[in-house]
């Protein structure tokens, strides 16, 4: 037998389907190499082995009782630590919520349950969901399969890396500002980020809520489609989620992989001319550019003249959002509780279970979202931002009234090694310069390897209007369909 | 000029409930110093008379229909909590014994 961990995601759930093999030998197999290759990774936070295995037996029952089974039925996935699993350890890579088991299940980790998938456990992460490398976990970076000196991207680099590395075929990851993509294009991985409000947030730790976006990770687009029908659609528990039907994405990605662009306009956005970015991402992406031409796209070049004041709107935004969400992480109610000794104040017990509990980058957040949202600086700062934000929206409502999607290198540069862009934050901000427009507008995007630089994967991202997350995955297929999946050296 | 000094760090950090150390103070002021000076440009945006935008889905006064269904149980509700005491949260005291 082939080994089990290669196959995708739809393979993988058509053998168990077939019963060619059994749901519980699929876990087995993925459980076993993440018992083999993750202590050189560093993918998982924790792995639950025992829920694994009952969810597989589960899936194995239903089948052999002669139940219909779902798409993804019997397909382990790996989940990102920022969703709440139920008694199962949850802790967004923070100290502050160490060994945490949230009383509920998100609605997605719910989903992906009905759906019969089986969950082999929890992902590193940049704490809080804060960073571009995983280096900001309170529990050691994860390792990028394709170099383990370097990054794997983030904050999602443990779904990433887990996918990279062959421990699991999909993973959940959230997008704030790139956290699925970014980590996606550094691992040569195909990561989604679908339109704000297609997925829901309920039992996600929110970071920035006008921008926190879950979605799907996996090896090659169908398998991202596949995933993203699974989790979308309308939930009552989120007041942002969109009311209405996801288009049909599987479908999208099947008739992108036919190869045929014809009658697709696809827009260059002018102002991501290569400033600020490496010469052989921005080689790799003309080629790709170059490949959808020959697939029959017609390309344009479009101006988006408000991009450039993306980061900074975003670097006010969604630290004033998080200033504000994680005040809930006060030691009262869950996690951690630092000096209750009887001789301090309940104020005293909160600023110092907050100082013990979150780590550097979450601290300059918090610190900076209090800033910009403090008297004084609001109007300069965050009432500046929104208003920004709104031209940003403008500049992609009349670029989509020209082109169908756009298109941008994921990430200005390659995996980069440790330590190279932590002394200084805003260099590693920097990461986020191309993903960040999309979360600002509320579209949707995702990133499919598009060819290598020195060695290592460079992604392509492709945008698309609000709630045409069909478009990109139509657009991602056919490029995958010439470019092919990207496979890392053997670890 | 400096965007933000060590003393309005420290300030910011006592409204946000984060006893950081001195040490924290000194690499903290210089780093969002960087950061400041770097998103200030957003101030070079004519933006007057511009609309803000909080979020990206246009909906307002959402409900659901008002239909009980289950929700988190005491003991459920408190299995997270890092002290409880007859069912209820149990928090350091919060008044002075004088007060």
């Amino acid at each position: 037998m082939s080994d089990l961990t290669r196959l995708t995601a739809a393979e993988l759930a058509a053998t168990i389907a077939a019963g060619d093999v059994s749901a519980v030998e699929v876990a087995q197999a993925h459980l076993d190499r993440i018992a083999a290759v993750d202590e050189r990774v560093h993918a998982f936070l924790h792995v639950d082995t025992e829920g694994a295995l009952a969810a597989a037996r589960d899936v194995d029952t239903r089948r052999a009782a002669g139940e219909e089974l779902g798409p993804l039925a019997g397909v382990p996935i790996a989940v990102k630590d920022v969703l709440a699993t139920k008694g199962v350890p949850t802790t967004a890579a923070s100290r502050i919520l160490e060994g945490w088991r949230p009383p509920y299940d998100a609605t997605i980790v719910e989903r992906l349950r009905a759906a019969g998938t089986v969950m082999l456990g929890k992902t590193n992460m940049d704490e809080f969901a804060m960073g571009s490398s995983t280096e900001y976990s309170a529990y050691g970076a994860t390792n990028n399969p394709w170099d383990l000196g370097r990054i794997p991207g983030g904050s999602g680099g443990g779904s990433a890396a887990a996918i990279a590395a062959y421990e699991a075929p999909l993973a959940i990851g959230t997008d704030t500002g790139g956290s699925i993509r970014q980590p996606g294009a550094v691992t040569g991985t195909v990561g989604a980020k679908p339109t704000y409000g297609g997925t829901s947030r309920y039992g996600l730790i929110a970071f920035s809520s006008s921008l926190d976006t879950p979605g799907p990770c996996a090896r090659n687009v169908q398998d991202a489609a596949l995933l993203h029908s699974v989790i979308a659609g309308h939930d009552p528990r989120d007041s942002t989620s969109i009311p209405q039907a996801v288009p049909d994405v599987v479908a999208a990605a099947r008739l992108g992989a036919n190869g045929d662009l014809t009658g697709v306009k696809v827009g260059l956005v002018s102002e991501f001319n290569g400033e600020g970015a490496e010469p052989g991402v921005m080689a790799a992406f003309r080629d790709a550019v170059e490949a959808l031409t020959k697939l029959g796209a017609e390309v344009v070049e479009i101006s988006c003249p408000h991009f450039q004041y993306a980061l900074p709107a975003y670097y006010l935004i969604a630290p004033s959002e998080a200033s504000s969400n994680l005040a809930r992480f006060d030691g009262v109610r869950f996690g951690l509780r630092t000096g209750d000794d009887g001789k301090h104040s309940l104020e005293e017990v909160m600023s110092l279970t907050r100082e013990a509990g979150f780590g550097p980058e979450v601290k300059r957040r918090i610190i900076l979202g209090t800033y910009a949202l403090s008297s004084g600086y609001y109007d300069a700062y965050y009432g500046q931002a929104q208003k920004v934000r709104t031209l940003i929206t403008r500049d992609f409502t009349s670029a989509f009234e020209q082109v169908d999607v756009l298109v941008s290198p994921t990430t200005p540069f390659v995996a980069f090694p440790f330590g190279s862009r932590t002394s200084d934050p805003y260099q590693m901000y920097l990461a986020d310069l191309f993903t960040i427009p999309t979360n600002l507008y509320g579209g949707p995007a995702i990133s499919v390897p598009c060819g290598l630089s020195e060695g290592l994967p460079v992604g392509l991202q492709i945008m698309a209007p609000t709630m045409a997350d069909d478009r990109m995955y139509r657009v991602a297929a056919a490029l995958e369909s010439t470019v092919g999946v990207l496979t890392p050296p053997a670890l | 000029m400096a965007a933000i000094s060590r003393e309005e760090v420290a300030h910011l950090a006592r409204l946000s409930r984060l006893a950081v150390t001195e040490q924290e103070l000194d690499v903290f002021a210089g780093q969002l110093d960087v950061i400041l000076q770097s998103v200030a440009r957003i101030g070079d945006v004519a933006a007057t008379d511009i609309p803000p935008t909080s979020h990206s889905v246009p909906l307002t006064n959402v409900f659901r229909d008002d239909v009980v269904v289950p929700g988190l149980s005491q003991e459920g509700a408190l299995s997270g909590a890092p002290d409880a005491e007859d069912g209820r949260f149990r928090v350091p005291r919060i008044l002075d014994e004088e007060a």
